[in-house]
C-alpha cells in the first residue's frame, strides 16, 4: 500500500515538476476565456433572435452549452491520452525503470500507482473545464442543462478509459506507437459514432451496426453520446437536431462495457509490464 | 546464513533467435568482491538483470541470498547501480534518495539520516538540492551509487560503476567497495577497467558468450610473475626446475615463476651450470594479460 502511494505521489510530483499540469491548466484557461467571450456575445444575440419564445431560447442556449461540453470532451480525451503516454514506455526506454523495478515492489504496483495518479489528474482536469463551461452558461445565459448528474459521470468515465488505454499501450509499445494507436482508436470510434448517427436518421440498419461495432472497439464516443442525450431538453432529442449528440440513446450496457474495457486495459498494462524485459 | 550470496545453474536467456546468455553457472560467496569480466556482448548486463528479476531467464535456475532469483522480498536486501544510470532527472539528488528509500520501505528520520550520510559519502552534499538534470555524468553515477546503498544491502550489483567518473570519482568507488567488503557486504562488480577490478576484487570470472570460461582467485593466488632472461648456454632442465618455460631461444628465455623468491635461486643455478647471464627482468602479469589470454585471439572488439 505504501509503495502504491509512493509511486502515485511521485507521478503527481512529476506532472507538477515538469510543468505538465501548468501547461494543461493554461490550455484549459485559454479555452474557457474564448468560450466565455463567445458565449457572452452569442447569448446576447439569442435574446434578440429568439424573442419571447422561451423554448427556442433554451434550445439555442443548450446547443451552445453542449458545444462547450463537446469541446470539453475532446480536450479531456486528448489530455487523458497524452498525460500518461510516455510514463511507462519512456521510463523503459531511458532505463529509469530499472532502478525502480529492482526495488522490492511489485510491477503491478508501479502500473497501478501511475494509473491512479493520471486518472486523478484527468478527472480533475475534466471537472475544472466542464465546471467552467457550466459556470459560463449559468453566468452569461442563466442556463443550466438538464441531466448533469447522469451526463458528467459518463464523461469522467471516458477520461479514465483513455488513461487506461494509454497506460496499457505504454507497457508494450513505444511512446509514438502508443500515441498513434490511442488516437487511431479514437478516430475509429468518432467516425463510427457519426456513421451510426446518420444511419439512425436515415433508418439504415447497416450503418447503425457499423457504429455499434466501432463503439465496442472503443466505447468512449458512445459514452459521450449517452451523456449528451441526457444533457439536452427532450424536444431537441425528439427533433434530433443537435450536431453534438444522437437522437438515439446508446444502451446502458455500453457503460458497463466501458467500465470493463478500462479494467481489462489496466490488467493488460499490468501483465505487459510484468513480462517486459527492462 | 548460507555461504553463497548468489548461485546459478545453467541460466540462459534468449531474445528471439539471439542467444544473449548461453549457460551461466556461477557462485558468489558472502562478503566477497566478485568481478564479472568479459568482452562487450558477452551477456554480462543481461546476466545481472536476470539475477535482479528485471529479465526473466529462458531456462536455468538460481538463488540469491538463499531465495530463488527474481523473488521480490529478497530485493529489499539488494542494491543495484545499472550500467545506463538514468534517473528521474527532474528530482533533486535528495528527492531521488527519498523516493528510492520509500520503495525500500524506509521512512521518516531514518530515511532522512541515511540519505544525508550517503550524500556526504558520495560527495554530493553541496548539490543535493539541485535537480539531477543539471548533474554531470559522474555526479549522476554517484547519486546512483548512493541509491544502491540506501537499504544497507547484503549484496550490491555495480554494473560499470565508474564509466562516467573522473579519477577522483574512481578512487571514491574503490574506497567504497573496500568499505562494503569490510562490512561483510558482497559486491558483484561488472567492469571493463581491469586495473580497477584487480585492485578491488577477491575473485573474478571471465565470461565469453554467456558462459564462464575461467575463474581466478585474486586473493589466494598471485596471477604470477614472469621473468625474461638474456642468457647464453642455459640448460633447459635448469630453467624448467625453477618455473614454467614459456619461450626459449639462443640468447633469451622467458619463464613463469611462483614469486620473487625464485629469482636468486634461478640466477645461482644458471651461473653454476655455466650459463652466461646478462640480464634478468621480472615483471608482474596483469589481469589484462590474463584477460587477453583467456579470451583468445578470436575476440574482436564487440
Amino acid at each position: 500500500m505504501s509503495a502504491l502511494l509512493t509511486v502515485m505521489h511521485l507521478t503527481l510530483h512529476e506532472a507538477a515538476r515538469r510543468r505538465v499540469l501548468v501547461a494543461t491548466l493554461i490550455g484549459a484557461a485559454g479555452f474557457l476565456v474564448l468560450y466565455g467571450v463567445g458565449f457572452h456575445f452569442v447569448a446576447a444575440r439569442v435574446a434578440e433572435e429568439a424573442g419571447p419564445i422561451v423554448v427556442r431560447q433554451r434550445m439555442l442556449l443548450n446547443l451552445l452549452t453542449l458545444a462547450g461540453l463537446y469541446a470539453t470532451h475532446f480536450l479531456t480525451l486528448m489530455t487523458a491520452v497524452l498525460l500518461p503516454v510516455d510514463t511507462l514506455s519512456g521510463e523503459i526506454a531511458s532505463g529509469v525503470a530499472q532502478t525502480v523495478a529492482s526495488k522490492p515492489v511489485r510491477r503491478s504496483t508501479i502500473v497501478l500507482g501511475k494509473w491512479l495518479a493520471f486518472s486523478l489528474v484527468a478527472v480533475t482536469y475534466f471537472a475544472i473545464v466542464s465546471g467552467g463551461v457550466l459556470l459560463i452558461a449559468r453566468l452569461f445565459g442563466d442556463f443550466t442543462p438538464p441531466g448533469l448528474a447522469q451526463g458528467l459521470p459518463l464523461m469522467a468515465l471516458e477520461a479514465v478509459v483513455f488513461v487506461s488505454i494509454s497506460i496499457a499501450g505504454g507497457a508494450r509499445l513505444s511512446t509514438v506507437t502508443n500515441g498513434i494507436l490511442a488516437f487511431g482508436l479514437y478516430g475509429l470510434a468518432f467516425i463510427g459514432g457519426w456513421v451510426e448517427q446518420v444511419g439512425t436518421l436515415a433508418g439504415n440498419l447497416a450503418a447503425q451496426n457499423v457504429g455499434t461495432v466501432a463503439s465496442l472497439l472503443l466505447p468512449t464516443e458512445a459514452l459521450w453520446q449517452r451523456a449528451a442525450y441526457f444533457m439536452q431538453p427532450s424536444i431537441m432529442r425528439d427533433l434530433q437536431m443537435s450536431p453534438f449528440s444522437s437522437g438515439a440513446l446508446p444502451s446502458a450496457v455500453m457503460v458497463w462495457w466501458a467500465v470493463g474495457y478500462a479494467v481489462v486495459a489496466v490488467l493488460l498494462g499490468v501483465q505487459g509490464f510484468r513480462k517486459r524485459a527492462l | 546464513m548460507a555461504e553463497l550470496a548468489v548461485e546459478t545453474h545453467q541460466l540462459r536467456k534468449r531474445f528471439g533467435d539471439k542467444l544473449a546468455v548461453a549457460d551461466l553457472s556461477l557462485s558468489v560467496r558472502r562478503g566477497e568482491v566478485f568481478g564479472f569480466l568479459g568482452p562487450n556482448g558477452a551477456g554480462k548486463t543481461t546476466s545481472i538483470k536476470m539475477l535482479l528479476g528485471l529479465i526473466e531467464p529462458s531456462a536455468g535456475r538460481g538463488t540469491m541470498l538463499g531465495r530463488p532469483i527474481g523473488d521480490r522480498r529478497t530485493r529489499a536486501r539488494v542494491g543495484f547501480l545499472p550500467e545506463h544510470f538514468r534517473f528521474q532527472d527532474w528530482l533533486t539528488g535528495r528527492e531521488l534518495l527519498r523516493f528510492h528509500g520509500r520503495l525500500f520501505g524506509l521512512s521518516g528520520h531514518a530515511l532522512e539520516a541515511k540519505a544525508d550520510t550517503l550524500l556526504a559519502r558520495v560527495d554530493l552534499l553541496d548539490s543535493a538540492d539541485r535537480p539531477i538534470a543539471g548533474y554531470s555524468k559522474g555526479m549522476t553515477q554517484r547519486v546512483g551509487l548512493a541509491q544502491a546503498l540506501l537499504n544497507d544491502p547484503d549484496i550490491v550489483f555495480l554494473d560499470e560503476p565508474t564509466s562516467g567518473m573522473d579519477p577522483l570519482g574512481r578512487l571514491l568507488v574503490r574506497d567504497l567497495i573496500r568499505e562494503l567488503r569490510a562490512h561483510g557486504t558482497s559486491v558483484f562488480l561488472n567492469s571493463h577497467l581491469l586495473g580497477e577490478v584487480e585492485a578491488t576484487c577477491d575473485r573474478v570470472v571471465f565470461v565469453k558468450q554467456g558462459r564462464v570460461v575461467h575463474e581466478l582467485d585474486l586473493a589466494a593466488q598471485a596471477i604470477g610473475l614472469e621473468v625474461e632472461l638474456r642468457v647464453e648456454g642455459a640448460p633447459h632442465d635448469v630453467l624448467a626446475a625453477h618455473g614454467t618455460v614459456l619461450e626459449r631461444g639462443e640468447s633469451r628465455a622467458r619463464l613463469r615463476v611462483a614469486d620473487e623468491q625464485a629469482l636468486p635461486a634461478l640466477a645461482a643455478a644458471l651461473v653454476q651450470a655455466g650459463a652466461r647471464l646478462y640480464a634478468m627482468t621480472p615483471y608482474r602479469r596483469s589481469l589484462e594479460d590474463t584477460f587477453l589470454e583467456v579470451m583468445g585471439e578470436d575476440q574482436r572488439p564487440g
